[in-house]
């Protein structure tokens, strides 16, 4: 499914990497091991390297997507407003760990560094959706609205296939 | 030359050498941690900071080259602080665990926290949890211990060419660990142990043998039997500070018998029966044009190497196991039989400068009905530590004699443990195998040495053979792709994974002496030297087990037994993933 990317890159050229690993993300929404090992083969470097790098990089993520996304805004004025709290009932509730994606792969809990909308902090961001000035009790009812909701990840793949 | 002066020294030195080697020359010790002599530098711990004028930040003095006029301060009161604060962060996220920890009074960290003073915890705070790695069957890997120095990943990828293991995540979850976590044994890892030589701290260590024999040696039933590699006689004597190059083969066979070893056999015999062996398979390939060029196959690391990287060239690989393997299969059948001895009971331990023969010891492939042919593997450190708990006082033992008759054997066997070492024994014995003549010279030069490749050609009768000694796995990958397309112009071709050979294996005692390697070697030579038989093909032992038992070299039974298949492991790893 992946194997098309490498005609646009020379072979054994480790400068590549993270091109090769973008694109292998805009494929599948992750970087599964199989194309890594490609990648590996492709440009002559040790598999330990590249997942050194995937995982380096926040860009990076190494398990699939859930269908929906939540970021959380852990940035200065988010923090001073409390977005701890809400990071926290929304680890409790999902019962997952930021960066982790649930198990019913419904969502994946992230954090953000800023995200740019400190005058209605604390922001709490889902696919796209912004829930400023966001309470702890406002939750479960966030949550609710997307449960049901279609899948992100089939949205990109639409993307993908209709720019073909 | 450039002039610089180091605490009011004035110090002449090359252009480009860095501030460490420039005060190494004048006597001045520079404390170290990420150093590696050789390798890029990385600058990574800081614990060489030093002083220099004009400067505002402190100068790591392993990566700053020198230059005119430079002034340098290396033990102000400033850079000791700087450096004791390094120290005491790096002890506090480390195990505090100094008395049980297998590398207790022979560790970096606990050096320096002697040498700097630390007396108190300043930093008391989170500290890092990472679970043990057990998965391999050689090796451990305790993240926990490790200090992020990088040490390993540079050997792994900078000498060796593996690339097992790399730093990954970021920050405090940094972590040098395998793809995915996974564990070494699904790794590219080979298993060499050059990163448990340094590695500073425990979090690179041997998967330890040690219950195992102890209860095996308790066992009234079990009749327990020790070989000894040849490359473990001249390094054991520096754990009990004997000089540097020291052979110790006398003490270390008392040693063993007093641990209470029925039998205390030489490896280096089954090294003249491999030379019989392998030097008789690269004839017949030769003769009847089979898979051309032959490898030597004594080294388990190499195996492991080709059989994960380039499965298809497996079949250039000598069949031969290795020498300790044909020691064990012997033991369980020639030797059982001879004495009327049940297989069952024979255990078998090997002391190996090595850490991948504890993987193969291990392989399904070597092993006599159902028996493996060796049943433990100690490596030299490990014995070291046995003949400790023991109260075997090392130094003041007597001088005792291998047994026979897998005891005997010459000075070609001596020179197993060496880059080229190999090599030079199959030549020794594969002219008189195909000319009917003996060498005049046994001496070959040519492939003697540290050097990365080593090649020469032999006039053997009419044949020029073109052979090559390969020293070190980093080495290798050249010669695997001129193999793979058919330009390779050698015949035969030694590979050892370690550099310099089994003698810096990566089973051998811990210190960062850079002129061990040379050191240990002449030991070896000087053991051939002084033997009276120095061709595998005179061992007198050798030549009764053929007549009484193999009949022949490569003979039915000796393939059955001295003999083994290999396996695609490249493949087992992809169907892991699926």
């Amino acid at each position: 499914m992946h194997s098309h990317i490498f005609s646009n890159y020379p072979p054994k050229d480790k400068s590549n990497l993270i091109p090769l690993l973008q694109d292998v993300q805009n494929i599948y929404g992750f970087l599964p091991e199989t194309a890594l090992m490609d990648i590996s083969e492709f440009i002559g470097m040790p598999l330990s390297r590249i997942y050194g790098v995937a995982t380096f990089y926040n860009q990076f993520r190494l398990k699939p997507l859930g269908k929906n996304i939540i970021r959380v805004c852990r940035g200065t004025a988010c923090h001073v407003k409390g977005s701890a709290n809400l990071l926290f009932a929304l680890e409790n509730e999902l019962n997952c760990k930021a960066g982790e994606t649930t198990r019913d792969k419904t969502f994946t809990l992230e954090t953000v560094a800023c995200i740019g909308a400190c005058s209605i902090a604390p922001v709490i961001n889902v696919n796209g959706d912004y829930y400023g000035r966001a309470t702890v009790k406002d939750i479960p009812k966030i949550l609710k609205k997307y449960a049901s909701q279609t899948n992100s990840t089939e949205k990109i793949e639409e993307q993908i296939t209709s720019e073909k | 030359m450039v002039q610089l002066t180091i605490n009011n020294i004035k110090v002449n030195a090359e252009e480009g050498m860095t501030i460490l080697d420039a005060a190494k020359s004048v006597g001045i010790h520079i404390p170290t941690l990420c150093h590696l002599k050789n390798l890029s530098p990385s600058g990574a711990c800081r614990i060489c900071v030093v002083e220099v004028e004009g400067q505002r930040g402190l100068t790591p003095s392993c990566a700053f080259p020198v230059f005119e006029g430079m002034v340098v301060e290396t033990n102000s009161p400033r850079v000791r602080r700087a450096r004791k604060t390094i120290v005491e962060l790096l002890v506090e996220n480390h195990p505090q665990d100094c008395l049980i920890c297998v590398r207790n009074k022979n560790c970096e960290l606990q050096d320096l926290s002697e040498k700097y003073g630390i007396r108190e915890h300043r930093f008391a705070g989170e500290t890092k949890q990472h679970a043990i790695d057990i998965s391999s069957a050689s090796m451990e890997r305790d993240p926990a211990k490790c200090i992020l120095c990088g040490r390993c990943v540079r050997v792994c990828n900078e000498i060796q060419k593996v690339g097992a293991i790399d730093f990954t995540n970021r920050g405090f979850s940094s972590i040098v660990t395998t793809p995915y976590n996974k564990g070494l044994n699904v790794s590219d890892c080979i298993l060499c142990g050059q990163c448990i030589l340094v590695c500073p701290t425990a979090a690179l260590r041997e998967k330890s043998a040690l219950k195992d024999v102890a209860y095996a040696l308790q066992n009234k039933k079990k009749f327990t039997i020790a070989q000894v590699a040849p490359a473990v006689r001249a390094t054991i004597g520096e754990e009990y500070n004997m000089p540097l190059g020291t052979n110790a083969t006398g003490q270390l066979v008392t040693g063993l018998r007093r641990l209470g070893f029925d039998r205390v056999f030489d490896t280096n015999f089954a090294a003249d029966l491999t030379i019989m062996e392998e030097g008789t398979e690269l004839v017949n390939r030769i003769k009847n044009n089979k898979t051309m060029p032959m490898f030597t196959s004594c080294c388990p690391g190499w195996i492991k190497y080709v059989e994960q990287n380039k499965p298809s060239l497996l079949e250039h690989i000598s069949t031969c196991k290795s020498p300790h393997e044909m020691l064990g299969a012997i033991s369980k059948t020639y030797y059982a039989k001879k004495m009327g001895l049940d297989p069952n009971d024979i255990y078998v331990v090997s002391i190996m400068p090595c850490t991948v023969k504890k993987f193969e010891s291990g392989r399904p492939e070597l092993q006599e009905e159902h028996l493996n042919d060796v049943d433990a593997v100690l490596t030299t450190r490990e014995l070291v530590r046995y003949f400790k708990m023991a109260g075997i006082d090392f130094n003041d033992l007597p001088e005792d004699k291998f047994d026979n008759p897998l005891g005997e054997s010459t000075g070609a066997a001596a020179i197993f443990g060496t880059s080229g070492g190999v090599m030079e024994a199959a030549l020794r014995t594969a002219y008189k195998i195909i000319t009917g003549e003996e060498l005049d010279k046994l001496e070959f030069e040519d492939i003697r040495g540290l050097q990365g490749v080593k090649d020469c050609t032999v006039k053997v009768g009419d044949l020029d053979l073109h052979i090559a000694v390969v020293n070190g796995v980093g080495n290798v990958a050249p010669i695997l792709e001129q193999v793979e397309n058919g330009t390779c112009k050698y015949d035969f071709i030694e590979v050892m994974a370690c550099p310099g050979g089994c003698i810096n294996g990566g089973g051998q005692p811990i210190h960062n002496k850079p002129e061990k390697v040379q050191k240990r070697i002449k030991v070896l030579y000087e053991i051939d030297n002084e033997m009276v038989c120095r061709k595998s093909h005179e061992n007198e032992a050798v030549k009764t087990i053929y007549k009484e038992f193999f009949i022949a070299p490569n003979s039915h039974k000796a393939h059955e037994i001295l003999h083994t298949s290999y396996t695609d492991r490249k493949q087992l790893l992809k169907d892991k993933v699926g």
